[in-house]
């Protein structure tokens, strides 16, 4: 080989190296996904929304512990190349992480190296807008999987090459339908639920069959004309009014039934929809076969304050008042931590309180009904304000449930109070119909509140609270995750933070900076025998609108947190 | 069940403070765009059908010539005339209408276009060569996730000027300088639609001047 041959050769090898690091190649051996696995998931994969379909947000992976917390450190990290609100956890299948963006991409990675397998990128109307841009992930069957796009159709991939195999369309986005949530994935079947509450759609809950794409079936939440509950709306109140399904539902996988939350009523003073207004603001239990409504609870009736209820309950084995209950937990916009009790017939309140200050409910009556308070209840034609927020106690980030200590983690934000002013605005398809105008909504700290963002731990079989670490210049923006480390994950600060606490004591252990804030859900998986943990932080949406509307408030708190989305995978060092 | 109650305070634990005064002030209220527009505002009644909606054409941009009409209110499809228009905002939802053929130019969102008269010495040189006596035109659609902009307000930072803004996401505009983002995440300016006047009307002088729609859509 002469010494040009030599060079060539060296050159070619180098720039294949190149070109081995910047790209995983083909998914060879992937684990297709079935019933059993879903339903008994390894410890080291994260295959749902929540992980399991409990919906508890709970890791059994220990490796990473109390003890050793403060080693975590960033091994890799992808950045999506994408702004807006990062809303999706990482859904890990031995060893293969497909991460779920903003404006329809999913990417495909190499769960060890961060190296990328494929990206899709859907590519969406110029004309398309809604309130929440962002995708909060795609579920898995078999092969493939799948997502729900905001231009509101559901998307078959080939899990191994991100090439489309299906691609049916739900509903028509110009008329403000679309969807932002994860697929559930029962026995085959993809089930998805609608946004656009804000534009005063009939929210629905559907299943298409996960082969074809074929729709198997569609429940209204808001029922039709000759349905139960229907005459709980006046006259054609109920063709638009809400009641966006707009979260993954959680299964009990016993009894085959599928809990799905169901959202606020359109539009928002309840004056303009006079009635109990079911399904909205409840919790409908399904059946995943064919889509009946087995039974609900409505949290509250009539909803006047944009209180979605679309956090799916945590499914959890209590024992309370000395008997054994299996309840759903439901930590409310609505700001009461519900416990109910879900039976294969029924669904009893066993318990509420509320877990910020509120001066809407002046209780709860003996049947789970709160009792509101008219003075902070908004009406048409004059100004009415009201706590909490309309973002309410809690908004969507997810709560965890730890199987190890018991309690419930509760993102929360306190002493924020709201407002607006009812108005009676014609319904244009595809346009904005709060009921109020969007420059009219107020946010507002609380005299004096010293803090804002919060995680609450909860014993849900006694009603006591067992920690609360405070943030004092920020919102809580994120979903928290608990692992049998006695650990509990979360962001969802508008300092850009990601954090580790005691889940035992709330005592912060461990925080990274990254490059935005962080809306995402914290999740962790293992590879050949490490354990790591996964979150996408990139700031948007709803938390970027608090942030904006505190920053006007005087209180010291800028609106200045960078967009753009990256995935951060930590690990113990070694 | 036993019955539960509960206080109106939280029954949260130690470390919740207590209120004190004068921390908080309301968040800024809003003008709505169109809602201050006493002869154009109708709020409570039904929405007529678009004039031009499913016709051919309807859905092209607007053109060199093309007139404007009120895109909503009681007065929905009546040209804007200057004199209907007052001094400093707020601005008028239109749409193009191709005075050949009548055609109300609805039929893409993308086509709906914020107007608004203004002080021409406080326009700068370039919104200045596209105005109209002041009269200027900008796309309707927010620049970074192509939500509608529709409310003019005083700027989040800059003391009392008045700007576009676009709620979903809090991005504002200065319709003075271009269009030119002036807070929040859009990672640009709107298109700009120069305008001049013919025969007593606003009419377009040109197509978009940048691109129409979010950075991405979504």
């Amino acid at each position: 080989m002469t010494t040009k041959q030599w060079f060539l050769s060296g050159f070619v090898a180098f720039t294949c190296i190149v070109s081995t690091a910047a790209s995983a190649g083909p998914i060879e051996n992937y684990s297709p996904v079935t019933s059993q696995r879903l339903e008994n998931p390894e410890p080291g994969n994260w295959m749902l929304y929540r992980r399991t379909y409990d919906g508890q947000g709970y890791s059994p992976l220990d490796q990473i512990n109390t003890s050793n917390v403060k080693d975590l450190t960033p091994v890799w990290t992808f950045a999506t190349g994408v702004v807006e609100g990062h809303e999706a956890p990482p859904i890990v299948n031995n060893g293969v992480m497909f991460v779920a963006t903003p404006m329809g991409q999913v990417i495909a990675l190499n769960a060890k190296t961060g190296d990328e397998y494929w990206r899709y990128k859907r590519q969406l109307p110029d004309d398309l807008f809604q309130l929440h841009p962002t995708s909060r992930g795609v579920g898995l069957w078999e092969d493939k999987l799948y997502l729900a796009t905001t231009d509101d159709h559901v998307v078959a991939l080939d899990a191994k090459t991100g090439k489309v195999v299906w691609d049916t369309k739900v509903q028509d986005y110009k008329k403000g339908q679309y969807m932002t949530l994860m697929p559930l994935i029962v026995d085959g079947k993809v089930i998805v639920g609608g946004s656009g509450g804000e534009f005063g759609v009939r929210g629905y809950v559907a299943a298409f069959d996960a082969k074809d794409g074929k729709e198997l079936w569609r429940t209204f939440t808001i029922p039709g004309e000759g349905e139960p509950g229907h005459d709980t709306w006046q006259g054609d109140d109920w063709k638009n009014g809400g009641g966006s399904a707009w979260m993954t539902g959680t299964y009990d996988k016993e009894t085959k039934t599928v809990y799905w939350g169901v959202g606020n009523a359109a539009p928002w003073p309840g004056e303009m929809h006079p009635g109990d207004n079911l399904y909205t603001s409840s919790v409908l239990a399904l059946d995943p076969g064919n889509g009946k409504i087995k039974t609900y609870h409505q949290y509250h009736q009539n909803d006047s304050w944009d209180w979605d209820e679309v956090d799916a309950p945590m499914l959890i084995d209590l024992q309370r008042d000395g008997r054994s209950i299996k309840s759903l937990v439901h930590p409310g916009r609505d700001a009461i931590f519900w416990v109910l009790e879900r039976t294969p017939t029924k669904i009893n309140y066993v318990a509420g309180w509320p877990f910020v200050s509120t001066d809407v409910w002046k209780g709860i009556d003996e049947n789970g009904k709160p009792i509101v308070d008219p003075d902070h209840k908004p009406v048409v034609g004059k100004r009415v304000e009201f706590c909490p927020s309309l973002w309410g106690g809690k908004d969507w980030p997810s709560a965890a449930y730890s199987q190890k200590t018991g309690l419930v983690y509760v993102p929360a934000n306190e002493n924020f109070c709201g407002g607006f002013t009812g108005e009676k605005i014609p319904l244009k398809p595809g346009e904005l119909w709060l009921g109020t105008k969007p420059e009219d909504i107020g946010l507002k700290a609380k005299p004096g509140a010293d803090h804002f963002g919060e995680i609450q731990a909860w014993d849900p079989a006694t009603g006591k609270k067992v920690w609360q670490h405070n943030f004092p210049k920020s919102q809580m923006f994120g979903s928290v995750t608990a692992t049998a480390g006695d650990l509990v994950f979360a962001g969802g600060t508008n300092d850009r933070n990601f954090r580790a606490f005691n889940a035992k004591t709330g005592e912060l252990l461990w925080e990274q900076k990254t490059n935005s804030g962080i809306m995402g859900m914290p999740m962790s998986y293992e590879i050949d025998g490490t354990q790591y943990i996964a979150i996408q932080s990139g700031w948007g949406v709803d938390a970027q609108r608090i942030q904006d509307a505190l920053a006007t408030n005087n209180i010291g708190i800028e609106s200045n947190v960078p967009q753009g989305g990256v995935i951060w995978v930590f690990a113990l060092k070694k | 069940m036993s019955r539960a109650s509960f206080s109106t305070s939280s029954s949260s634990s130690d470390n919740t403070a207590e209120p004190e005064a004068d921390v908080s002030a309301e968040q800024t209220r809003r003008e709505l765009l169109l809602g201050a527009l006493a002869t154009t505002a109708c709020l409570g009644c039904s929405a007529p059908v678009r004039a031009g909606e499913d016709q051919p054409g309807s859905d092209e941009r607007p053109q060199k010539g093309d007139l404007l009409v009120l895109s909503e209110g009681d007065n929905e499809g009546q040209l804007i005339k200057p004199d209907n228009l007052k001094l400093g905002g707020p601005p008028v939802r239109a749409w193009p209408k191709d005075p050949k053929t009548s055609v109300v130019r609805s039929g893409s969102r993308l086509n709906e276009i914020l107007v608004v008269k203004l002080d021409p010495n406080e326009l700068d040189e370039t919104t200045r060569a596209r105005a109209a006596d002041g009269i200027v035109a900008y796309s309707a659609v927010c620049a970074h996730a192509a939500c509608p902009v529709t409310e003019w307000v005083k700027a989040d930072q800059g003391g009392d000027v008045t700007v576009f803004k676009c709620p979903c996401h809090n991005s504002e505009y200065d319709p003075r300088q271009g269009a030119q983002v002036v807070f929040g995440p859009a990672p640009r300016r709107l298109a700009a639609l120069p305008l001049s006047l013919s025969e007593g009307s606003v009419t377009v002088a040109g197509p978009f001047i940048g691109k129409v729609g979010g950075a991405q859509p979504g």
